[in-house]
């Protein structure tokens, strides 16, 4: 499996990916990716590229390679067997007139 | 990215000095000149590794310590104009060579990257003391302008540290250029903290509390640095310091050009909005 991003061996420093929380109480959200020669340096670049207009108040890097990913190949196994499937969604109750509101 | 949660500042601006009534006195502004003086010029000399540095994310990475030092010097700039209605552009365009105030250290050539981080790494150790001390001055916009600043040249250390420790116990290549990169720069380390002339001015004039005597700095300085460089398995050069004589504008040969460039555009076209 292709590690997202991963532009072969023209690389010399390995890829993070970088999640920033913007406030308390959100989660940590997918900001982009960047090179850094450990993890250390890479929360510093993270800062430098995704943090100078105040976004955020906490980051995450993880090592790209480290993602395990479902396979873009397999998108119909994967992502289209819930077409048809409409009664698992919570359409198919009846609401009952005695309770306001629902 | 998320700007709904953008905060108004209220950290100081060289656009609030200038836009509120505040004239500095002329001894201030003499001192405040030439702060400013070593931070515009090292903000150019960062700005040169953009597109150059070894890695995209170490452009953006020194190119950020390069902005937060031009707006150091633009605030102690903008504060010292107004002494003598001079804008931030007139100081920084229109005085020649001889009247720039910095410290040699600040003007010198990048060289390698591993020389780059040795100078800012001496340099944020000392302004990381100046600014602490300068938070504390009687005057409230130098004040306020050290208490920004503190916490920029905080990180700009400790970029400086993971740079040192990384190339100083990487290879044997990166070890020999790291410690290539310190002699270069340590001679340049005593004038850092020699007597201001414009600070003693300000104690001559009975104005105590205003400036930061530097000469007391230096035992922070060795506490520290020494140490750090030692830690990343390299030497602290034992070298006889330079002339100096930067604050009375003496300059090596590599300010003249640095300037050449940094004000060819603003002469060519005096007035010009861009």
């Amino acid at each position: 499996m292709t590690t997202p991003g991963d532009s072969g061996a023209r690389e010399t420093w390995p890829l993070w990916e970088v999640f920033i929380r913007s406030s308390r109480g959100l989660s940590h959200v997918h900001a982009g990716s960047l090179h850094a020669p450990d993890e250390t340096m890479a929360v510093r670049n993270a800062r430098d590229l995704y943090t100078r207009r105040a976004e955020g108040v906490s980051i995450w890097v993880v090592r790209a390679s480290d993602i395990t990913t479902s396979d873009p190949d397999a998108r119909g196994e994967f992502f289209e067997s819930p077409q048809g499937k409409e009664f698992r969604h919570a359409t198919y109750y009846s609401e009952s007139e005695s309770v306001p509101h629902l | 990215m998320n700007h709904s949660n953008h905060v108004v500042s209220s950290a100081i601006t060289a656009e609030k000095i200038a836009d509120s009534s505040v004239v500095a006195p002329d001894a201030h502004a003499e001192y405040a000149l030439a702060l400013g003086d070593d931070a515009l010029v090292l903000a150019h000399r960062l700005g040169e590794w953009i597109t150059n540095a070894p890695e995209l994310e170490e452009d953006v990475a020194l190119g950020n310590i390069g902005l937060d030092l031009l707006g150091h010097a633009r605030s102690f700039l903008t504060y010292a104009g107004s002494a003598w209605n001079r804008s931030e552009d007139d100081l920084a365009y229109f005085r020649d060579e001889a009247q720039f105030r910095s410290r040699q250290i600040f003007e010198l050539p990048n060289g390698d990257f591993a020389q780059t981080i040795a100078r800012q790494l001496i340099v944020s150790a000392y302004f990381v003391e100046l600014y602490r001390a300068l938070a504390e001055s009687s005057d409230e916009t130098l004040a306020a302008i050290a208490a920004k600043a503190s916490k920029e040249v905080a990180y700009h250390l400790d970029h400086s540290v993971q740079w040192l420790q990384r190339l100083g116990l990487g290879t044997d290549y990166s070890r020999e250029r790291m410690q290539a990169g310190l002699v270069v720069m340590w001679p340049f380390v005593d004038e850092l903290f020699r007597a201001d002339p414009f600070a003693e001015a300000l104690e001559s004039a009975g104005q105590h509390g205003v400036a930061v005597d530097v000469t007391a700095l230096r035992p922070a300085f060795d506490a520290l640095v020494p140490r750090l460089v030692v830690d990343a398995g390299l030497e602290v050069p034992e070298l006889p310091a330079a002339r100096g004589g930067g604050r009375g504008g003496i300059h090596s040969e590599a300010l003249g050009p640095m300037l050449a460039e940094i004000q060819v555009l603003a002469r060519a076209h005096p007035g010009a909005t861009w």
